[in-house]
């Protein structure tokens, strides 16, 4: 098992807009973290930190007992893979092509992929069931069809951590229950998967961590059945949720109650 | 996407076609003579050379050796220079519009060459202060992000607006001082391109950059693919995205400053290359960039020979490949419409 902890993150975009204020918080491989929070809490922002993509303010961030800011950023690759919301490719590149590019951190700067790389980005492709992308253009394909790929090309990254930003964000119902179910079946293999959502509900289905991110930079972290709850949901996305057990669905549930306009 | 198969065969056309168009533009010009006398030609004059004979060289041979071979090969390898750096610049601006010029490289070399005529300068003076203010004109757009803190593409694009505009301004400033005779005509000259005065010397000059700077950016190809999908992915895939960025901006600068010092600016071939080899051979620059190159090389020669054949003057080499390489663009655009966006 491998942990990502945080200690005291302070990052803001100006001196009065604070994004995270002191976070701390311990994620381990294994485990779904959904991180929850309104519009501009800076969910996205708090998932580049963890991905070395933003620099902290103050604060560390640890891969076991290492400082990620002592580990090479090749290494640093092999245990943290990031899924990114959409990608508009400038080049017509094809899914294998864009796939095997997960194997550069195990690859030496001045090599190319070989045989072996091109069967560790096909059994991703394999993995993820989308076999006949193989050789489309990754251009050509749907939102959908992408965020596929592009989680394809995290697990030929071999990391112990993927990060997703906004995965449901671009996709029809289908396909977010569709991801949903594969992040979950990606705990089940024992990666640790750390996504942001919008919709708290994402974050029941998933029966996991959940890491609460409000406007004041304040994250809370625990299981969403134990954080979770309506008074606090309603406060944090500023409109009137319930949150209750479902019995045909087997869950609890968090939805919108009917307009009284 | 075509297969390993195809790749190879496409390139070994390229070859071939590159081969015989070498041997075509060998012996057609002014003074036109057969393959079998051009091949003698190079024979015996090898021959006079390793012997040390003394004996004086033919006309012919003078002609093969000292005009056509060098300028034959400086087509080729301006060609295939300008091509690479236009494909390296795209991969890594993650823009297929972008130019080796985008960082003022061309505007900076014209001003050093404009510098030595006003000077009176040899052509040698010319190539070198071509060269090194072309390379200063990128240092100085890669240095204003440094000082601005800020690391993006797009700062840097806009410091190469800022440099080129303002090389621009300064090659007016050259231009209206200049006599309008003499100096004025020919940095207009200079500024339209021509392989016309590259000489065996010159050749072997700039061979060595190019050379190191074609293995060095080649074996960094498949990194270029990664740094095409955008910053933060290069990072996240554990690229050092600072010091890839660095080595391949500054190494293709170099191959177009060398380009630019000995034939002055040749516009389009950067631009179009990359596109018809992204075409060919798709995005891949392990693939493409190789493909390119050949591509570049045969335009540029079969650009060249036109130049000198067509006419009794000499076509300045600009006006051939924006004349043929703009419909050309047009092509390409119109062929891949639907990927445009």
């Amino acid at each position: 098992m491998v942990q990502l902890t945080g200690h005291n993150l302070h990052y803001s975009y100006t001196p009065d807009r604070m994004i995270l204020k002191d976070i701390s918080f311990r994620f381990k491989s294994g485990e779904i973290v959904s991180i929850l929070g309104p519009n501009g809490a800076g969910k996205t922002t708090f998932l580049n930190c963890l991905a070395n993509l933003v620099p902290l303010d103050k604060g560390e961030i640890f891969i076991d007992d290492k400082n990620i800011k002592k580990i090479p950023p090749r290494e640093v690759a092999k245990v943290i893979g990031y899924v990114p919301q959409i990608i508009v490719p400038s080049f017509d590149f094809s899914v294998l092509e864009y796939v095997v590019t997960g194997c550069a951190p195990h690859m030496g700067t001045l090599s190319r992929p070989k045989q072996e790389h091109y069967d560790i980005a096909m059994d991703a492709i394999k993995r993820m069931g989308i076999e006949k992308l193989t050789n489309r253009s990754y251009s050509q394909i749907s939102g959908g069809e992408r965020q596929q790929v592009s989680i394809a090309r995290a697990l030929a990254q071999r990391p112990s951590f993927i990060l997703m930003d906004e995965p449901t964000a671009h996709l029809d119902y289908g396909n977010q229950i569709k991801v949903l179910k594969t992040v979950r079946s990606l705990k089940e293999e024992g990666y640790g998967v750390i996504l942001t959502t919008h919709n708290p509900d994402h974050a029941l289905l998933l029966q996991d961590q959940v890491a609460i991110l409000d406007r004041s930079g304040v994250l809370s972290t625990g299981l969403s059945t134990d954080v979770l709850n309506e008074r606090d949901l309603t406060e944090l996305y500023g409109t009137e949720l319930k949150l209750f057990y479902e019995e045909r669905l087997n869950r609890d549930v968090c939805a919108a109650p009917q307009f009284t306009i | 996407m075509p297969s390993q198969k195809s790749y190879r065969l496409i390139m070994l056309f390229l070859t071939v076609a590159l081969a015989a168009t070498s041997v075509i533009a060998l012996c057609v010009g002014r003074y036109s003579i057969n393959p079998a006398e051009a091949f003698g030609a190079v024979g015996s004059y090898l021959g006079k050379l390793l012997n040390a004979t003394g004996e004086k060289p033919t006309a012919m041979e003078n002609v093969v050796f000292v005009l056509r071979i060098p300028r034959i090969l400086g087509a080729i390898v301006i060609g295939a220079a300008l091509s690479l750096s236009g494909a390296v610049y795209q991969s890594v601006f993650k823009n297929p519009l972008v130019s080796p010029d985008i960082l003022g490289v061309s505007s900076g070399a014209s001003v050093g060459a404009a510098t030595a005529i006003l000077l009176g300068g040899s052509l040698l003076s010319m190539q070198i202060l071509a060269f090194v203010v072309g390379l200063a004109a990128v240092l100085l757009s890669t240095a204003i992000p440094k000082l601005l803190k800020n690391n993006s593409n797009l700062m840097l694009v806009l410091s190469g607006t800022i440099v080129g505009g303002f090389m621009c301004s300064v090659l007016g400033v050259l231009k209206f001082i200049a006599e309008e005779d003499t100096e004025l005509s020919s940095i207009i000259y200079w500024q339209m391109g021509s392989v016309q005065s590259v000489k065996m010397d010159t050749l072997l000059y700039v061979a060595p950059i190019f050379l190191a700077g074609a293995v060095i950016l080649i074996l960094l190809s498949w990194q270029l693919n990664i740094l095409s999908f955008g910053e933060n992915e290069a990072k996240t895939l554990g690229v050092n995205l600072k010091m890839l960025r660095g080595i391949t901006i500054v190494i293709s600068s170099m191959l177009t400053a060398s380009a630019v010092s000995i034939s002055g600016t040749i516009g389009w071939i950067g631009l179009i290359i990359p596109h018809l080899g992204r075409l060919t051979v798709g995005s891949d620059n392990t693939k493409m960039i190789p493909c390119a190159m050949l591509m570049g090389g045969l335009f540029l020669l079969v650009m060249d020979t036109i130049a000198r054949t067509v006419t009794s003057l000499e076509v300045p080499l600009s006006i051939l490949t924006g004349l043929i390489g703009a419909p050309i663009y047009a092509w390409l655009l119109w062929k891949q419409k639907a990927r445009v966006m």
